[in-house]
């Protein structure tokens, strides 16, 4: 019986990533536009466009190999598996004991490996300008990253995600620099890697200065919504992550009851509500960087993460 | 040794040629002042051609003075000015495409404006049956280690004009850039051809959307000089406003696009709005957003009353007000800055060779306003700055705008107090004769010229409109060298030359 709830539990919150990626992207959209006097599309467009994409016939470039209509929906899958497993309203969900922190960061490095190599196979300009920008920035994120999880995961003791929220959320956890140096860092890595202002833009129309949109501009219909759908759910993920890790209030704890639940929930949207505003803000405010700037600010929160991961030792040799 | 453009060609004058002195010249003088133009003693306004002629419109910064050189050219052949003036370059690559005029020693051959599509060759002279079309174009080439292509256009994400862009790379720094243009030609000077004047200045308000008060109003006044018509006072006033509103309004809206293209919507966002006050204002005004077919030979078509002025002055009020706020948001943005400062940086001796009119050049230490030099009415009255920098880069381009908006909003202001009383148009005389005008007027890009002479019935002979692009595309290309491709976009938005106006 507990098995089954423990299952019930995990695809709801299967379920509920899916179901709220789209809107905490329309959200987004939504505030933006505010800020720049405009009205809007309405926040669940997102929904509507993947309805229309997934409606409507593909167009495959003659010379598209099999690789490229394979890539998107392992895209989605990977991206998907990797949200899933981040806490959203609940610790200790089944398949949180299974991953880890590194399982989420491969599951997305394998995710960009097929988008890039997607974005090849045609061999148009735009797609091979769009993976080498892509795998640059990349491979200045992940390392990052790397130094941000393991600051974290040598003040909680663990790489797993459930463990790290539990310890956070608990009073042990004391305010510590390294965790400051820690979010800073999460928070450039995320915009990057989420192909947000100041590293991408978004909602450009310009070819030469895309870096996602380049490498997804030969695919069209389901293959799109697929690509798309991974992108919500990859923006979701972070805020997840940041939520878990750094404001993990309000959570619920593995063993607890509906009415926890319903509450974890309840602080969930209102966590994922708050950073997508902020994000909004913060897009609205910046310019677009330069595409060799994006190594210097990457390398700073590399260099952040490893400040964080230094600063411990020091602490505690001391 | 050096001549002043006054001097050449003195024997020959053609009377019937106003305001500038135009004078039918030998090869010896055209290569001349060809020699002066690759000196850079003169700067070359217009080149253009006739079925057995060419003519060059020249201007001489020592003297301030402007003239027209004819070469008649019965072969159809004329010694080469781009052979040693590059500027000249596609004037004459499109001579060949409209006229089948030949230039010796024309370094490029490859046809310009014609890209193998149309149903004639020398639409404008002897039209003869196209043959087999001609698609392939070789580009210009780049050699080296991993150099690679990148195709843009000529259908562009954006709602913009068509044009083909070849970026030859070497990783993401630019090496060379190559435009291809000539996909919006509509044979604007051969639907002149035989219209009568008021036909034709409607024809001249169409060659580019947004300067359509700059281009009639140069059609209008090179029309005026030919016949020697002088239109009223309020007349010129009037077209001193709406010149005006059209450069704020254009202004504006490049300063949004180019903050825009460097991921900055905010800026766009506001300007846009204020733009979008500008054309309503001047739809209140003149009962047309961007004031199309006002401007007529002659006057005006459109008075202001007193409910427009009202709608133009609460403009005024309205940017004056919000204007200030969003320059300093321009200004102490540190991310904008990073993306403006240094990037495309245009050499200010090119700017000066090309003849680079409006902020192109003024942004690059040339100081040229067809306001000023020709100068025309009202404006010697009027006080205004003609704003310069030096630096050449994106910035110094958006600053031109943002002082030339300020300067505007004054000359408005100078133009609502001082308008004069009376009548709107006068009746163009009848000429006995074939007679020439020529006019140069500022616009917001640049300098348009207009050249025109009409037969004895008063229709439309020959008509040439020249847009300040011409001089702006091929700067484009240089400005862009060892950029990175993605910044591309915002020096060509910082440009913002006009695809209509160049093909015509």
């Amino acid at each position: 019986m507990a098995v089954i709830l423990d299952l019930l539990v995990q695809g709801a919150q299967m379920a509920l990533v899916l179901l709220l990626a789209p809107l905490l992207t329309g959200l987004v959209r939504k505030t933006k536009a505010r800020l720049l006097r405009r009205q809007g599309a309405p926040i669940v467009q997102p929904y509507r466009d993947l309805l229309r994409l997934l409606r409507k016939e593909v167009v495959l470039a003659e010379n598209a190999s099999w690789l490229f209509r394979v890539a998107p929906y392992l895209i989605f899958a990977s991206t998907w598996v990797a949200a899933a497993l981040v806490p959203t309203f609940a610790t200790g969900l089944m398949f949180n004991w299974t991953a880890d922190l590194i399982a989420i960061i491969a599951l997305l490095g394998s995710a960009r490996f097929f988008l890039a190599l997607s974005g090849m196979d045609i061999g148009t300009s735009f797609g091979g300008i769009g993976s080498s920008r892509e795998v640059m920035i990349a491979s200045l994120a992940e390392p990052a990253m790397l130094l941000i999880v393991f600051t974290v995961a040598l003040i909680a003791g663990s790489t797993q995600l459930s463990t790290v929220s539990a310890f956070m959320a608990s009073p042990s956890v004391g305010l510590r620099m390294s965790l400051a140096l820690a979010l800073v860092a999460l928070i450039m890595v995320a915009l990057a890697e989420n192909a947000r202002i100041p590293v991408d833009n978004p909602s450009s129309h310009l070819e030469v200065t895309m870096v996602h949109e380049a490498m997804v501009l030969e695919y069209s219909g389901r293959h799109l919504a697929m690509i798309e759908f991974g992108g919500f759910l990859k923006l979701l993920l972070y805020v997840s992550l940041i939520a878990s890790v750094f404001m993990p209030w309000g959570i619920a704890d593995h063993a607890a009851g509906p009415v926890e639940y319903a509450f974890g929930a309840i602080a969930y949207l209102i966590k994922l509500a708050l950073v997508g505003v902020l994000l909004a803000v913060f897009e609205t405010a910046i310019a677009k960087m330069r595409v060799f700037r994006v190594s210097e600010f990457l390398g700073a929160a590399l260099m952040l993460g490893l400040l964080g991961t230094l600063l411990l030792f020091v602490s505690r040799s001391l | 040794m050096s001549i002043p453009l006054s001097q050449i060609g003195q024997e020959r004058r053609v009377d019937c040629h106003r305001p500038w002195p135009r004078a039918i010249v030998d090869t010896r003088t055209w290569n001349l002042a060809a020699s002066q133009l690759a000196l850079g003693e003169l700067s070359l306004v217009g080149l253009w051609g006739e079925a057995d002629c060419v003519h060059m419109a020249l201007h001489d910064p020592a003297e301030a003075s402007f003239a027209v050189l004819s070469l008649p050219c019965p072969d159809q052949r004329y010694p080469s000015i781009g052979l040693r003036h590059p500027v000249a370059l596609r004037l004459e690559r499109a001579l060949v495409d409209l006229f089948g005029l030949t230039p010796e020693g024309l370094p490029d051959t490859r046809p310009w404006l014609d890209h193998g599509r149309w149903p004639v060759r020398h639409p404008l002279a002897e039209r003869s049956e196209a043959d087999a079309a001609v698609l392939s174009y070789p580009f210009l080439s780049a050699e080296g280690d991993s150099l690679h292509q990148i195709p843009i256009g000529p259908v562009h994400a954006g709602i913009i004009e068509p044009g083909h862009f070849r970026i030859t790379a070497s990783g993401e720094t630019v090496v060379r850039l190559e435009e291809r243009l000539g996909y919006a030609h509509k044979g604007v000077e051969s639907l002149m051809a035989g219209a009568d004047v008021t036909r034709a200045g409607q024809l001249a308000g169409r060659v580019s959307g947004d300067s359509t008060v700059a281009y009639a109003v140069a059609f209008a006044q090179a029309a005026e000089a030919a016949t020697g018509c002088l239109p009223p006072a309020r007349a010129q006033w009037l077209r001193a406003l709406m010149a005006e509103l059209e450069r704020i309004g254009n202004h504006l809206g490049d300063i949004g696009a180019i903050c825009n293209d460097a991921g900055f919507a905010l800026m766009q966002a506001h300007c846009a709005v204020l733009r979008e006050r500008v054309l309503r204002a001047a739809d209140t005004a003149f009962r047309h957003r961007q004031m199309r077919d006002c401007v007529v030979p002659g006057g005006v078509a459109v008075d202001l009353n007193a409910e427009g002025l009202a709608a133009v002055q609460a403009l005024i009020e309205e940017i004056r007000r919000r204007f200030p706020a969003l320059i300093e948001l321009y200004d102490n943005t540190a991310s904008l800055q990073d993306r403006m400062v240094g990037t495309g940086i245009l050499d200010s001796g090119l700017a000066r060779s090309f003849g680079a009119g409006g902020y192109v050049g003024r942004a690059s230490g040339r100081n040229f306003d067809a306001r000023r030099l020709p100068g025309y009415a009202p404006y010697e009255g009027l006080s205004f700055v003609v704003p310069v920098r030096q630096s050449g880069d994106v910035n110094d381009r958006v600053w031109i705008r943002i002082r030339e908006v300020e300067q505007s909003l004054s000359l408005i202001e100078q133009v609502l107090s001082g308008l004069p009383q009376g009548p709107l148009l006068a009746a163009l005389p009848v000429m006995s004769g074939v007679c020439e005008g020529v006019a140069l007027v500022e616009g917001f890009r640049g300098d348009v010229l207009v050249w025109l002479r009409l037969d004895v019935g008063g229709r439309v002979a020959r008509c040439h409109l020249r847009d300040p692009s011409w001089f702006q595309w091929p700067l484009l290309e240089v400005a862009i060298d060892g950029n990175i491709v993605a910044d591309f976009p915002l020096c060509n938005k910082s440009f913002n030359c006009s695809y209509s106006g160049h093909d015509l």
